[in-house]
């Protein structure tokens, strides 16, 4: 089975499955000619022509409203934000239009859509190529939200979003591109939206996380370990729809829970995790539900590694309730 | 076969960069062999549209208006000011002009009823677009049945010359159970996806990139469908129609760009709204022709359009067309125009109904009598309130369906809701409707 990087992944979900749809048309900023800034689509335009991997002008509304006009017309188009902090300009073309179409036209017409876009620090990248706005479009019925963690993850999830017939923001962890690496299988593969993945068996302790912060659980498991605190470890992958199953089965086996996300404190995903484990499983619980979070400010730049939740914050609070 | 299949079928007969881009065809054409004409042409019409605004004076009855700065002779007209067609009257048959007429009464009579209905509290909120009347009906009529039509809130015309059903449009108005949007939106926000007439949105412009992008997508299908979209005055400060024209202008897309320029964005007039004179000069930065016609005159609105229709269809790209008219209803329901209105310029206007202009041409050439025209009256509000009967004793939609359509199918979460609003209504029994009269 060939290592991948994440970014690998996305390329190869990209060419396995437009090779089997023709429907399928990629578009962006930079995404043709140039491949993308991060070069999740190197080659493509190459492989499939400007038709179907194309070069728009640098306007994000503008790239997320033709791509509405496509998919009601029977493309699949797949527009690319070229970086999540610069959704904004779109803000109103995907929860007014995207997400309402199929509502509103009483099921008639759909947007089927993948909003692919790069998003999270720890590059770098200053407030304006670093925020992690996942929430933003989770409060917005009619999108689903999805976050891999992993190369595997990656292909799969994004395949699954490109035969999906509901709109889908795919978050990508850019600080993951080119750092992590795993196996990918060859061909066509899906992993279902919607259900989260129990990627570390614990008995103490839930630790759920999504995104780039999955890689952070995971390590402040093992810091865990040897002081005495067995952590499981739960990758949501998919933000809406939710996976309240997995989230609370754990949770009922550990009793206490460590929720990781990058993003600010107030009103984050977490927030959400945290009320639906108080409303569905507050009497199995040991500790107090716990968040980790990046803080309630703008995301820094010289001290974004004071920002960004890392495995000793995690560990520490861990701790916490390990002994509360 | 579905559509989808077939179109997969088609594009899978093809080999890798073979659908034909926009951009590619254009350039191929202008690079020189054979087929530069159209190229040229498209040149030619940015360029008379560009000379005939610059220096333009106002016509003839505006002087002292505000609306003259929107009213000027560089507007393209057919209609004189005894209704008698110049020598650019289209060469359209009896039963085409006539079928126009009819379309343009029935607006205006559902624009009364719809208001009516909603004076009496048996609706709640309605959007007239009296005075438009041209507009709407002479760019429909332009159009082949098959052409994508993205349409604002205001153009009850375009959705009834396309042919939806007035009983259907009606019940969207009740938001019933029979309305094919479920009661999901406010009254006049329609969809027809069978007619290819998208889903009315609120917010302002959204139409007109999407617009641009459904053209795009017949290109990429090797399809010959063109787009038409229509916003007012209001709607080109905004960010989308920005969008729309710049992608529309670089990839040639066949899109046709309707300007229903009103004067008015609910109360603030067009002067306060942009500082270009004529509106229509803005596609000219989008690398499009922008044309500007006298919107109560239906034959300049069929012309300006079908042009535009055919140079789009034929490959040489978009246009913009402003139709310059007044709004002489209210903006809405809630909306009282004499807060706003200079009574001088409503009263000009009212004399150049789109409906009696059209009237006397076609008395003028014999195609039609007052005595026709009273019974086609007769005949159009019988068959309104036939469909107002019925479409009035639909109920609403079952709660439940408040769950449908959001997804593709319900999700985990959708389902427990669903489970729990019904385990509520066992408890308290009805829900209570609340909700107060809609305030704008």
């Amino acid at each position: 089975m060939p290592n991948m990087t994440l970014l690998q992944a996305v390329r190869d979900g990209l060419m396995t499955e437009m090779a089997l749809d023709k429907r399928i048309v990629l578009m962006g900023e930079d995404v043709g000619h140039n491949g993308g800034v991060f070069r999740a689509t190197e080659g493509l335009q190459k492989e499939f022509g400007e038709e179907r991997v194309m070069d728009t002008p640098l306007a994000e509304s503008g790239i997320i409203g033709l791509a509405v006009g496509m998919a009601l017309n029977g493309l699949r188009p797949v527009p690319e934000i070229q970086f999540m902090d610069f959704i904004f300009p779109a803000f109103d073309q995907i929860v007014s239009e995207v997400a309402k179409i199929r509502y509103r036209s009483g099921g008639e017409f759909t947007c089927p859509m993948v909003i692919r876009t790069p998003y999270g620090g720890g590059i770098k990248g200053g407030h304006y190529h670093s925020q992690s706005a996942e929430t933003y479009f989770t409060n917005t019925p009619g999108l689903k939200v999805v976050i891999p963690s992993n190369p595997y993850d990656t292909k799969g999830l994004l395949i699954a979003s490109l035969r999906d017939e509901d709109p889908v923001l795919f978050m990508e962890p850019k600080r993951l591109y080119r750092s992590l690496k795993g196996e990918v299988p060859d061909g066509p593969y899906t992993v279902e939206i919607g259900k989260a993945n129990v990627v570390r068996q614990g008995t103490d302790v839930t630790l759920i996380a999504w995104g780039a912060m999955v890689q952070v659980a995971l390590k402040a498991a093992e810091l865990c370990e040897p002081r005495g605190a067995s952590c499981e470890v739960v990758d949501l992958r998919t933000l809406v729809p939710l996976d309240e199953e997995t989230i609370l089965e754990s949770v009922k086996k550990t009793g206490r829970v460590v929720i990781v996300q990058e993003a600010p404190k107030t009103c984050g995903f977490a927030s959400e995790v945290s009320a639906l484990i108080a409303e569905e499983a507050i009497l199995y619980l040991e500790a107090p539900i716990t968040r980790v979070t990046g803080f309630d400010t703008p995301f820094p730049y010289t001290l974004e590694h004071v920002y960004l939740p890392d495995p000793e914050r995690v560990a520490l609070a861990v701790g916490k309730v390990k002994n509360f | 076969m579905s559509k989808i299949d077939a179109m997969k079928k088609k594009l899978g007969l093809k080999k890798k960069a073979k659908m034909a881009l926009a951009p590619k065809r254009l350039a191929k054409k202008s690079s020189g062999t054979g087929t530069t004409k159209p190229v040229k042409q498209a040149d030619k019409a940015i360029l008379r549209s560009a000379q005939e605004s610059k220096g333009a004076k106002p016509l003839d009855g505006t002087k002292g208006l505000p609306v003259s700065g929107s009213y000027r002779n560089d507007l393209e007209r057919v209609l004189d000011d005894k209704n008698q067609a110049n020598k650019n009257e289209p060469k359209l048959s009896r039963d085409t002009l006539l079928e126009m007429y009819r379309n343009m009464v029935l607006t205006r009579l559902y624009d009364e009823r719809g208001m009516m209905l909603q004076r009496q509290g048996r609706i709640g909120f309605y959007v007239p677009s009296f005075g438009q009347e041209a507009i709407q009906t002479g760019t429909a009529a332009a159009l082949a049945k098959s052409d994508w039509i993205f349409p604002s809130y205001r153009e009850p015309g375009v959705f009834l010359y396309r042919g939806a059903d007035v009983y259907h449009m009606l019940c969207n108005l009740w938001g019933n159970s029979a309305d094919v949007c479920k009661g999901r939106q406010m009254p006049v926000h329609y969809s027809f996806k069978e007619l290819r007439l998208f889903s009315v949105s609120s917010p302002i412009s959204t139409q007109v990139i999407q617009a641009t992008g459904a053209s795009l997508a017949s290109v990429l299908k090797g399809e010959k469908d063109i787009a038409i979209t229509y916003f007012g005055d209001g709607g080109t400060s905004e960010n989308d129609f920005h969008t729309g024209l710049t992608f529309a202008g670089a990839m040639k897309t066949p899109t046709v760009f309707i300007c229903t320029n009103n004067q008015t964005a609910i109360s603030v007039p067009s002067h306060k709204q942009c500082g270009a004179k004529r509106l229509a000069d803005k596609a000219i930065g989008y690398g499009m022709p922008g044309i500007a016609v006298d919107g109560n005159d239906i034959l300049a609105v069929y012309n300006a359009t079908k042009e535009a229709v055919d140079r789009a269809r034929r490959g040489d790209g978009p246009t913009m067309i402003e139709c310059v008219t007044y709004r002489v209803g209210p903006h809405s329901s809630s909306d009282d125009p004499t807060r706003y209105r200079h009574e001088e310029t409503y009263e000009f206007w009212k004399k150049r109904d789109p409906i009696i202009r059209f009237r006397e041409y076609l008395i003028g050439k014999k195609f039609w009598s007052v005595k026709e025209d009273e019974a086609l009256t007769e005949d159009l509000k019988a068959k309104l309130a036939d469909a107002v009967e019925r479409a009035e004793a639909q109920p609403p939609p079952g709660i439940e369906d408040v769950f449908n359509d959001v997804y593709a199918e319900l999700t985990p979460q959708l389902l427990r809701q669903r489970e729990a609003m019904l385990e509520e209504q066992r408890l308290r029994g009805e829900f209570e409707n609340t909700s107060v009269a809609f305030p704008l």
